[in-house]
């Protein structure tokens, strides 16, 4: 089962629902979508790495075979491509390496080179398999490293954690694409619910079953349940703000492996999203 | 010599556009020949990469010089590359610009800006 935990808003919880999830399954995968802040490895530890360069394959023009009759200029949907002094020059960080300038090139003047844009690191943290993905410092998608981290779950029923980035754009999709099921952590604050609405639309256009977790809750704020509540949206756990949960948090500690009354908590939220899910 | 500068309007009372990229129009001088014309902006509706396409159309017109307010780093590049010297809008109008750019009242545009890239 490919369970995708996902917030609209950051700092809400997703790391710490996946890694409290995949470590009281016992054995797991945890992926770590949030390929910006791949923070899942802090807690896990994961021992006897590897790690695989991810890139992606950017136009090269041969000027010799050139005739500069800018077919792939104008084909290019993405304006990446401008022509100058009668030849084509790529703007990498624009490219989406769609392969289209080399396609409809006439003169076979274009080829693909690699550029590495992260790397995939994959470790163990006792059964848990612990799979991270990282983004080089200034490149703007991580879309090409989750595809590859996302290529290391297992299609099992064996539990997948994919701990997906903040936000509900072009990165979060590519998280949640392969996803059987949905775990939206919100957070009971009125800008907690409103990027909750963002990534619970997202989560129905991709017609993806979900569910909540509301985390940090002990305040009055009653317009997030009232919201689940009239969209039908079931919400499967409420974790308290806990002074005890923040110190084991900054202490790097796995809350699930070291208190048996969190480890209880996850486990019956796992049972639920099981049932929920019908996997 | 060719100027070019990005308007709201494609008619001489025109304001200088804010945006270079979304901007509707590129009005072109040609002060040898003492004509003015309005190119559409295709780059204005473009999802990704508007400054480098709009650089473009700026380039492929044969304009020598930009009076812009601001301007992005890529389509920068693409106009340095090409060689037109980009300036600093000055004034309100299109017209006022182009009168202070022939006085040489405007300059060289000192800094650009890393986009406004909504990035995927």
């Amino acid at each position: 089962m490919k369970l995708a935990v996902l917030s609209g808003k950051g700092g809400t919880g997703k790391t710490f629902v996946s890694v409290n999830l995949a470590a009281a399954a016992g054995k797991a995968t945890y992926i770590d979508c949030d390929v910006e802040e791949p923070n899942g490895r802090l807690f896990f530890k994961p021992e006897g790495l590897t790690i695989k360069t991810v890139a992606v394959k950017q136009p090269a023009f041969d000027a010799e075979k050139c005739t500069g009759c800018r077919k792939c200029v104008d084909f290019c949907r993405f304006n990446a491509l401008v022509f100058l002094r009668n030849k084509p020059m790529v703007f990498s960080e624009i490219c989406h390496s769609c392969g289209g300038c080399m396609a409809v090139c006439p003169s076979g003047a274009v080829s693909e080179t690699e550029k590495p844009v992260g790397t995939v690191e994959c470790g163990r943290s006792g059964d848990v398999r612990v799979i991270t993905g990282c983004i080089n410092l200034g490149e703007p998608s991580g879309v090409p490293i989750i595809r590859e981290a996302l290529a290391g779950a297992p299609d099992t029923e064996e539990l997948t954690v994919i701990d997906c980035p903040p936000g509900s754009a072009c990165s979060v999709m590519e998280s949640v694409q392969a996803a059987d099921y949905c775990l939206l952590v919100a957070e009971p604050t009125a800008f907690g619910l409103h990027n909750f609405k963002m990534v619970f639309e997202l989560a129905g256009l991709l017609h993806k079953p979900c569910g909540v977790v509301v985390n940090k809750t002990g305040g009055e704020y009653s317009a997030l349940d009232d919201f689940c509540r009239g969209h039908g949206i079931p919400v499967l756990c409420r974790i308290p703000h806990s002074e005890k949960l923040a110190a084991l948090g900054a202490d790097g500690q796995i809350a699930a492996l070291d208190d048996g009354e969190y480890a209880g908590l996850f486990q019956i939220l796992l049972k639920d999203i099981r049932k929920e899910a019908g996997l | 010599m060719k100027i070019a500068i990005p308007v709201d309007e494609n008619r001489p009372e025109s304001g200088v556009c804010s945006s270079l990229a979304r901007a509707p129009y590129f009005m072109l001088r040609d002060t040898g020949e003492e004509t003015t014309e309005y190119i559409a902006n295709t780059a204005a509706e473009a999802q990704s990469g508007a400054g480098l396409k709009a650089a473009q159309i700026i380039v492929d017109s044969g304009a020598d010089v930009l009076i812009a307010l601001r301007c992005g780093q890529n389509a920068a590049d693409v106009l340095k590359a090409a060689d037109v010297k980009i300036y600093e809008a000055d004034n309100f109008g299109a017209a006022e610009n182009l009168a202070a750019f022939q006085e040489g009242k405007l300059v060289l545009m000192p800094q650009f800006h890393a986009g406004f890239h909504d990035r995927r």
